[in-house]
């Protein structure tokens, strides 16, 4: 099975660039199916981004984000070459581990 | 008064004789098939119309057409949103069926880089087959269930072989054959009869007003709509083929669409395909 998630993140000397999907159904829990049945919520609760043993970007998903979701974000610091650990957990416990090499 | 309405017969009568002749002209020229002449006076017509867009760049659709859109989507593709599709397919393409063929071996070329030349019209069969109809068959002849012709698996390994074939310009054949340009015509019928409440025709979006907003969408031209396929559409929150793509079009009309690979979708497959001839394949594509 290939990951879920795809990163892309390049350093600009003092800042990385990072951009990331991921691919998760994000079901709000208030949508039916073609039989009238509730799909039950399952969504990504939590999303971390990890580089030199520190978290520099975290977020709290709920169920108002999007299916197969997009994430944008720079931080200070990184350079060609270091790892960036990305992983979700959501409201059913998976989880899901990436690790990228910095461009 | 009493006098003009006493004319009038008069004047019917001489309408009609008038009329006669160059109607009689008209008939005559549309038996008369020409899918070569039809294909230059398709593409003159939109490189008429939007003189500032390259030819090749008509196969991006709405993005060919207008700037603001353009710069979302270049963004977009950095990242495109059919990349999960994609990977689907290649690993599809390559893992065999259970009595170890592979849809390789159902293709010519094993499948890579052949895009540009589906649909093709088939004489044994004496119709059109397009890729979402020869992928099938493919599996049924080695004893696999067929997949949905719209979304998913079908949406994917067309995703995977439209990559292959990326900037291969499209090359549909019509065969000297009368079968063959009657589906052609069948095929360019169907794109200009009008349909549904709304009484539209493929034609009165996609050929009178491409770039233009129907509510927040921007019309893609007729010319190189197909070269993107299969696209993944933030509207359906997910890929969709050909079929997909036909059936929501009949559907937004209010019309009454057909079954997936109906003839009548094949043959308007062959059309479309055949008047964006030497325009590159583009898929799989993102579109709003």
């Amino acid at each position: 099975m290939a990951s879920t998630i795809r990163v892309r993140a390049t350093s600009s000397g003092d800042t990385t660039e990072v951009q990331a999907l991921i691919q998760h159904p994000m079901d709000s829990g208030f949508v039916k199916d073609a039989g009238g049945a509730i799909i039950p919520p399952h969504f990504i609760q939590q999303v971390t981004f990890e580089h030199d043993g520190k978290n520099v970007f975290v977020a709290d998903w709920g169920a108002a984000v999007s299916k197969d979701p997009y994430v944008k974000f720079s931080f200070k610091g990184g350079s060609k070459g270091d790892d960036l650990k990305i992983s979700w957990v959501d409201n059913k416990g998976a989880t899901d581990t990436t690790t990228a090499k910095i461009q | 008064m009493r006098s003009a309405i006493h004319l009038a017969p008069a004047v019917v009568a001489l309408t009609i004789l008038g009329l006669a002749a160059p109607k009689l002209a008209a008939l005559h020229a549309a038996e008369t098939v020409d899918p070569a002449a039809d294909a230059r006076a398709f593409r003159n017509y939109f490189t008429g119309k939007f003189p500032k867009v390259k030819l090749e760049d008509f196969v991006n659709g709405p993005y060919s057409l207008n700037a603001d859109m353009r710069r979302q989507w270049e963004e977009i593709e950095q990242f495109p949103p059919y990349e999960f599709s994609l990977d689907m397919g290649k690993e599809m393409f390559a893992k065999p069926f259970r009595n170890g063929k592979s849809y390789a071996d159902c293709f010519p070329n094993q499948g890579i880089g052949i895009r540009q030349n589906y649909p093709y019209f088939d004489g044994n069969e004496g119709k059109v087959v397009t890729l979402e109809l020869a992928l099938n068959r493919c599996r049924e002849a080695n004893g696999e269930a067929p997949f949905s012709y719209v979304k998913d698996e079908m949406a994917a390994l067309t995703a995977y072989m439209a990559f292959t074939s990326r900037g291969k310009p499209f090359d549909i054949k019509i065969p000297d054959d009368p079968r063959a340009l009657a589906a052609y015509q069948n095929g360019k019928r169907y794109f200009y009869t009008r349909r549904g409440q709304l009484n539209f025709s493929c034609a009165s979006c996609h050929v009178q007003e491409p770039g233009e907003r129907i509510r927040a969408e921007v019309l893609a031209p007729a010319l190189g709509i197909l070269n993107a396929m299969p696209i993944y559409r933030s509207e359906w929150g997910g890929m969709g083929t050909v079929s997909r793509r036909f059936i929501t079009c009949n559907i937004q009309t209010r019309g009454v669409p057909l079954d997936p690979q109906d003839d009548d979708y094949r043959d308007l497959e062959y059309y479309l395909s055949y008047v964006s001839n030497g325009l590159p394949i583009s898929g799989p594509g993102a579109r709003p």
